[in-house]
């Protein structure tokens, strides 16, 4: 009984010493909106979809209408509409362009998979993050959306961190 | 005159005391959040204001706003109970403080003032009276909510209180046996070289367990076990007599802290060499022990789990109460021999 005891007052003083360490140490706590959070490199969050920055097409939508995001989407959330390139007002440097692009984000996995399925390289998933919003209609991203390139506070580490 | 002056002085004094006993427990809440926060890695409250420093207020104005419920009760006499009973909890606590000295005497506008509310002379009897009333608004509250896991709470408070009052009076009367007064101005006055816990170091442990059981701390806050008791007897309060009982529970804290910090470790009075200079340095000194021994309920909570319950009374009984039996035996002895 003594030995019990005395053993447990023990015990009860090294868990104190434990935790009056942690005491010491600062906070993990990231304050986002203040700070910038740290991401990944490979992290994958909204699309966006790119123009030509350069070269003959320069300007011009990457994307050619093609659906075969749409396709290959494991959960529908994309919606490809194509229609002709007129002579003189292209959109694209294809036959087509996408007249409706819209992702639904609440459907979405983040899986990128549309990414790999793209032939002209047009969507890709940005890391842009916070993407809370007040209706489920405002989380269907339409294609003058998609463009916006999108910038989240945060901070990308190394491939090796 | 002077029978106008003897009559507001007490009265200005118990007000002025209540006042910042409440804003200290109010605040207690906040430093708890905080310290606890940073002994978990996190930062803790800091949104309301630099450092979340008007983190009560906000809680404050929140409790008062909320809708009041009454559960449906039996009969009319249970409603007036229902709502007594956090009062009565934290009456209790605050008429503790009033025998407690903080201070020296001092010179207030050519008057000698004592920086205590009452000089009881049996002061230390007092505080044990009122400690167990304050039980009555938990197993009242417990009882009148009409609700299972309150009537155990109730159950369990009233249990564990009872209990562990033993080994806290018995802790107390070594300390009554070696100073000879129950007046607690005359403990201070007695520990000007020495705090009693050089004396009495298994009596400030014992004191120290019994007061966590006493308040209903972790790790004895049985009769408010989330996980099996949602919160025992404040399972039906909400609104502002929710948050009564939770200002009560660290009211209770801060007021046996500074019973911890007046009988075992000299009050306001030691170290005499610092005290001497200044009664306001006395005062501080009482506050800091006060802290002191706060941050040390806050930071055995961060330690330690909670005990099970038939494990806590086993220790209370077999192990606290004989404890407790022979070192008051030890002390009078001694103190007989000397």
């Amino acid at each position: 009984m003594l030995r019990d005891s005395i053993l447990g007052f023990w015990h009860i003083l090294r868990a104190m010493g434990v935790t009056i360490r942690y005491f010491f140490t600062k906070p993990v706590t990231v304050q986002y909106p203040k700070e910038p959070v740290k991401l990944y490199p490979r992290f994958r969050a909204r699309h966006q979809l790119l123009r030509y920055e350069d070269g003959p097409y320069q300007g011009l939508e990457r994307c050619i209408g093609c659906a075969l995001c749409a396709a290959y989407c494991p959960t529908q959330c994309i919606y490809v509409q194509a229609e002709e390139n007129l002579e003189g007002v292209q959109r694209s440097p294809g036959e087509r362009y996408a007249a409706i692009y819209e992702i639904n984000l609440l459907r979405c996995m983040f899986c990128g998979y549309c990414e790999e399925a793209c032939p002209t390289g047009a969507i890709v998933m940005r890391r842009q993050f916070a993407l809370a919003d007040y209706s489920r209609q405002s989380l269907i991203y339409t294609q003058d959306r998609l463009l916006e390139a999108a910038n989240p506070n945060a901070i990308i580490l190394n491939d090796q961190e | 005159m002077d029978w106008v002056a003897d009559f507001w002085i007490p009265v200005i004094k118990a007000i002025v005391v209540a006042l910042v006993l409440l804003t200290g427990s109010a605040y207690m809440t906040w430093g708890e959040r905080k310290i606890c926060a940073r002994f978990q890695v996190r930062y803790g409250p800091n949104r309301a204001g630099p450092f979340g420093i008007l983190q009560p207020l906000a809680d404050g104005v929140k409790a008062i706003f909320k809708e009041e419920i009454i559960p449906n009760l039996p009969s009319r006499q249970d409603k007036v109970i229902y709502v007594m009973a956090p009062g009565l909890s934290f009456a209790a606590v605050l008429i503790t403080f009033a025998v407690i000295p903080f201070g020296p005497e001092v010179d207030l506008f050519g008057k000698q003032v004592g920086l205590w509310i009452g000089d009881v002379n049996a002061g230390l009897l007092f505080l044990l009276a009122v400690a167990g009333l304050g039980s009555y608004g938990v197993v009242l509250g417990g009882w009148s909510s009409n609700n299972k896991y309150s009537l155990l709470g109730a159950l369990r408070a009233a249990a564990q209180m009872i209990s562990y009052e033993l080994p806290m009076g018995l802790a107390l009367v070594s300390i009554v046996v070696i100073v000879g007064s129950l007046n607690l101005n005359r403990i201070v006055e007695f520990q000007g070289n020495w705090p009693l816990v050089a004396l009495q170091p298994i009596g400030v442990l014992l004191f120290l367990i019994a007061i966590l059981a006493e308040s209903n701390r972790s790790p004895f806050d049985l009769p408010e076990t989330e996980n099996e008791l949602i919160s025992g007897f404040m399972t039906e309060y909400g609104g502002i007599k929710f948050a009564l009982y939770y200002i009560a529970e660290y009211a209770a804290m801060v007021v046996n802290s500074a019973i911890v910090a007046t009988v075992f470790l000299g009050g306001w009075k030691w170290p005499a060499v610092l005290s001497n200079l200044h009664p306001l340095v006395g005062v501080a000194l009482f506050l800091a022990k006060v802290t002191f021994v706060l941050f040390l309920f806050v930071w055995i909570r961060t330690s330690v789990p909670r005990v099970r319950y038939d494990k806590f009374m086993r220790f209370c009984w077999k192990f606290m109460v004989p404890l407790a039996l022979i070192n008051l035996a030890v002390t009078a002895v001694v103190v007989a021999l000397c």
